[in-house]
């Protein structure tokens, strides 16, 4: 490669506003399929909420000062929202990317690889904030909230999506078909899940494990999500969106170089 | 220098110019250095067996590959640097068809249309004569999953055409299609480069080059191996007419007879003879009860194989 061709390959992402014909693609698509969309983003985490939260729950004392389904629900607000983005820029990215060529027919036309990316990630972190917001109405409506800080919830959730979003594409570029993915799941996500205080205070772990979760960002998602469910201001707010930003924004170069060296041979 | 002012105002003035493009990947050359344009209004072809290079020179004109060197202008752009802009007046036709499984057609032309920042209005307005130009009235609401492979192809044109743009590229418009559906395709084509459009075309259709091509390359192994008109290219490289003979032995019969036409070639069961007069070898093959015979005008695909080989590629 020349000098030139690999200045572009790294050069930083330079999105403009051309990737919302992107997003709106993807919107169209969604209508059209949006009930088993909805059924799988929205019934699946409020079935393990108020499965664990009230089966699980009344065998144990408050967790944390609260009841476990108010504990529990404020975790998977976020925890769903990482889901759903993440099987949007697995899953889905990857039928559009290699499956269906799509972004192959959008490259022919004037808009940018840079373009592509920016559209795909905003889209999956739209449509996790869907399933954030979902969990989030249900808490509302069960009663386990009762402070309008709770709206503040909405911009983790979707500071959540655009960065597991961002780490989603970053696999969608490396696999070579849908098995990869398995890898992602079980060798990041389903930890991440257990050890990020989603089911229980991270304190119960050894500190060995403690320290890790420390460095996942969907342990600083639950540090702002919870207190914020259950009325406080969270402590070190600044430092979690911190990390969340700055893994989002370094995780979508690494994606968008690794999808320019697979696509823009 | 006055030379060198008049070569620059005349690439400007050309759809496409593309001058010493160069692209290796890991160590192997796949363009060693092509030139060609384009003028506009014209229909071009560019020509060559698998793997002699074609996907990527198409590839670098689009500004999705960046060359190791050259220098390629697009509609008066210079790619890759602003090839976003040079694309707001192109349409491409990709080998694969690339619609949206999930839309209607109208659909696909719709989103298809966003993408070039056109306002839905206005998309909506262009949709039933970009339909009827493909031939594709009264569908606008099928399902993709439900068109023929010539419908998706006569579609994917359309979809190419939803920017009015100046310069069309076709991929390989008419492989695996029906010769019904090849047929209406030509049409169409004549009927866009009749109304001013560029055409860039890759095939391994030779009738349908010698057919729709105002000029066309042929490339192999990365380098430019002719260039002209087809007519010309035949008349240059190939004796005027040929006779091919099919038969069991027909290799010996024909090695005996090498001196009938001017260039022989077997390939299997066939023999190929070359000849600026084909009287004398017709009057020996009225003898040959057991041989069947073809006598025909020299083609492209003729050029074609000369220039290339029969080798079989991967």
């Amino acid at each position: 490669m020349n000098k030139q061709a690999s200045a572009s390959r790294y050069a930083c992402p330079r999105p403009g506003m051309r990737w919302l014909p992107v997003w709106q693609r993807n919107f169209l698509v969604w209508r059209k399929l949006a009930i088993p969309s909805v059924l799988g983003n929205l019934a699946d985490p409020l079935i393990y909420m108020l499965g664990l939260g009230y089966g699980l729950g009344g065998l144990l004392p408050q967790v944390s000062g609260v009841s476990y389904v108010s504990f529990l629900a404020a975790g998977t607000v976020v925890a769903s929202t990482m889901n759903a983005a993440t099987f949007e820029a697995l899953y889905s990215a990857f039928s559009r990317m290699h499956m269906q060529k799509t972004w192959d027919a959008i490259l022919n036309t004037p808009l940018s690889l840079d373009h592509v990316m920016t559209g795909e990630l905003v889209w999956a972190a739209s449509k996790s904030m869907l399933s954030g917001l979902a969990i989030l109405g249900i808490i509302a409506l069960l009663g386990l909230t009762h402070s309008l800080l709770a709206l503040w919830v909405i911009p983790v959730i979707f500071l959540t999506g655009i960065t597991f979003s961002a780490l989603g594409l970053i696999v969608c570029a490396l696999a070579p078909s849908y098995d990869f993915f398995m890898y992602y799941f079980t060798l990041f996500i389903t930890p991440t899940m257990l050890v990020s205080g989603v089911f229980f205070p991270t304190d119960q772990l050894p500190s060995v494990v403690h320290g890790i979760a420390n460095w996942l960002p969907l342990s600083h998602a639950v540090q702002l999500a919870r207190p914020l469910v259950f009325g406080e201001m969270p402590q070190n707010a600044i430092a979690h969106v911190a990390v969340l930003l700055g893994v989002a924004t370094v995780a979508f170069y690494i994606a968008t170089v690794l999808t320019r060296r697979r696509l823009l041979k | 220098m006055l030379h060198h002012t008049l070569m620059t105002i005349a690439n400007t003035a050309d759809a496409l110019s593309v001058t010493g493009l160069r692209k290796s990947y890991d160590g192997n050359e796949v363009l060693a250095g092509i030139d060609f344009s384009v003028p506009p209004g014209t229909c071009f072809g560019l020509l060559g067996p698998n793997g002699a290079g074609k996907t990527t020179t198409l590839r670098c004109c689009l500004g999705l590959t960046a060359p190791d060197a050259g220098t390629i202008s697009l509609g008066g752009h210079a790619v890759p640097a602003d090839a976003g802009v040079a694309r707001e007046r192109v349409g491409v036709v990709p080998q694969f068809d690339n619609l949206d499984p999930d839309f209607t057609v109208s659909e696909n032309l719709m989103v298809y249309g966003r993408y070039f920042a056109i306002k839905d209005d206005e998309i909506r307005a262009r949709i039933p004569g970009l339909l009827d130009f493909a031939g594709l009235k009264g569908k606008e609401k099928a399902r993709i999953q439900t068109l023929s492979g010539g419908m998706k192809r006569r579609l994917t044109l359309a979809r190419a055409l939803v920017n009015d743009p100046d310069i069309v590229f076709l991929d390989e418009p008419t492989t695996g299609l029906d010769p019904q559906a090849r047929h209406l395709i030509w049409d169409r084509l004549k009927h866009l480069t009749a109304h001013g459009k560029t055409l860039i075309l890759t095939t391994h259709f030779m009738d349908e080059a010698e057919r729709l091509c105002d000029r066309l390359i042929i490339l192999d192994h990365g380098h430019r191996v002719t260039e002209g008109h087809p007519r010309e290219l035949i008349a240059e490289h190939i004796e005027p007419q040929v006779v091919e003979v099919f038969g069991e032995d027909v290799a010996s019969w024909a090695r005996s007879r090498n001196s009938l036409g001017e260039r022989l070639e077997i390939a299997g069961e066939t023999a190929f003879f070359y000849c600026r007069d084909a009287a004398p070898l017709l009057a020996a093959l009225a003898g040959e009860a057991s041989l069947r015979y073809l006598h025909r005008a020299a083609s492209l695909e003729d050029v074609f194989i000369k220039l290339t080989g029969r080798e079989l590629r991967d």
